[in-house]
């Protein structure tokens, strides 16, 4: 049971902190620029909240097959397939919680306005000076918000890892998929256990979403 | 020319704007004129934060002509805006260090000097969250002049404050007057706050600066001192400001 836990964990981490990593950017420039076009973008960026988990498991497994173009590229380096790979699960986890870090950065970044970046400009810091200086920490519960949710997500997630991840044990197996097979081979007590961890899990992080909403309320 | 010379023409918004003006190496120049007249406009692009066509040059550094752009944070500005706009993450000390860390390093002495005029010394440690207004704009003026700026730009900085901190903030002013070394363009739209300050007045009105007599008053203006020019100056602005509602 030990190892499900470490893989779930191993994902949520690793997947948190590469999204986070790639979202900044896309967040940053959703937040800047003033263009009505950018919206497509953020609506294709949010598709994976309304999709079927399964529809995004299965276009990502034919991305991640060895015979797609995508993995053609990939083939000269010795790898010939991320599907059922711990690899494989990451890239399917950031697509699947992609939304989850990009809009709580966007909307602190909005927040923001644009003065403490000009603020910076006047004393001097270049710009990449007041992203960093400024604009990181100013939106820094952003940030907090969109760590907790995606990691809460990822742990959460069942229909994609089970189509790329194939639940292999000691590898792609996570505390979902096992409660799924736990079920099905009708071991309810060892289901429960993981179940109900899950829910103290997922409790947790709601209330710490909530408090971290009401500090930020306090303060101007 | 030691002194500042600024040619800008564009259209912000409703406001076509066509200003050409100098200014001395020394001194405050009061820029005033009826609300949506491009005042705060003018201010921006001389900061570079707003690209209109035209040359801005301090001396002999050009930061804007000839197809050349400085981007703002190359320009040796110290900005002043209506509402202090600290750095709300930093504390007053990290505030008035920003700047300064950037174009060469906080200069012990000039903090305590500045410090010292603007009496910032009890909110040194302090967050900027539980400052009072008049604080705040003590400590974003604190903040430009030590970035070491070599034009002052002050866009309304007394407009967002009640009267007592108006009060409270304008004998500082008056006193950095006396000693600051540099050009100051100081837009504002109060006649007391330009009265007290101004050495020159340009009024700007629909995107001009008002021309002719206006700029005979402030020649004699100029020669003046006391009494006799706060009186030439109070009259010459109301001639300026009178008619615009």
């Amino acid at each position: 049971m030990l190892d499900v836990i470490w893989t779930t964990v191993r994902l949520a981490a690793v997947t948190t902190v590469l999204l986070l990593v790639l979202a900044t950017p896309l967040a940053w420039w959703l937040a800047r620029r003033r263009t009505w076009w950018k919206e497509i973008v953020a609506a294709v960026a949010s598709l994976p909240i309304v999709l079927p988990p399964t529809v995004l498991g299965f276009y990502l497994l034919i991305l991640l097959a060895p015979q797609s173009p995508m993995m053609a590229l990939l083939h000269p380096f010795g790898i010939r397939t991320l599907a059922f790979t711990f690899e494989g699960l990451v890239i399917g986890s950031m697509v699947y919680s992609l939304p989850f870090a990009v809009q709580p950065i966007r909307a602190a970044f909005e927040a923001m306005g644009e003065r403490p970046m000009e603020v910076a400009a006047t004393l001097r810091a270049t710009p990449w000076d007041a992203f960093l200086s400024v604009a990181l920490p100013m939106a820094r519960r952003g940030f907090l918000g969109a760590a907790i949710l995606v990691f809460a997500h990822t742990v959460g997630e069942f229909g994609v890892v089970l189509m790329i991840g194939g639940a292999v044990p000691g590898k792609t197996e996570v505390v979902s998929t096992r409660i799924y097979q736990l079920v099905e081979s009708l071991q309810f007590g060892e289901a429960h256990k993981l179940a109900a961890g899950l829910i103290a899990f997922a409790f947790a992080v709601m209330l710490a979403m909530l408090l971290l909403e009401r500090t930020g309320t306090r303060r101007p | 020319m030691s002194g500042v010379a600024v040619r800008l023409k564009g259209r912000v918004g409703p406001v076509a704007l066509d200003v050409a003006f100098e200014a001395p190496a020394a001194g405050i120049t009061a820029l005033t004129g009826p609300s949506g007249s491009g005042k705060t406009s003018l201010v921006r692009a001389i900061a570079g934060l707003l690209r209109l066509e035209g040359e801005v040059r301090i001396g002999d550094t050009i930061w804007q002509g000839g197809g050349g752009f400085v981007p703002t944070h190359r320009r040796e500005i110290g900005y002043v805006f209506q509402e202090a706009s600290l750095l709300p993450h930093l504390s007053v000390r990290d505030n008035l260090a920003y700047g300064a860390r950037r174009s060469g390093g906080v200069d012990p002495v000039a903090l305590a000097e500045t410090v010292t005029l603007l009496r910032l010394e009890p909110l040194l440690s302090r967050g900027v969250g539980a400052l009072s207004g008049g604080e705040r704009q003590r400590v974003a003026l604190g903040r430009a002049l030590l970035a070491r700026p070599r034009l002052l730009l002050m866009d309304e900085p007394l407009s967002s404050l009640d009267a007592a901190a108006k009060a409270e903030i304008l004998p500082y002013l008056e006193s950095l007057h006396r000693s600051l070394a540099v050009p100051v363009i100081y837009v504002s739209h109060a006649r007391d706050e330009i009265d007290r300050l101004a050495d020159r007045v340009l009024v700007l009105r629909d995107g001009r600066v008002e021309p002719a007599d206006r700029r005979d008053a402030e020649a004699r203006l100029a020669g003046l001192s006391g009494p006799e020019r706060d009186r030439l100056a109070l009259a010459a602005l109301r001639a300026g400001l009178d008619g615009e509602g």
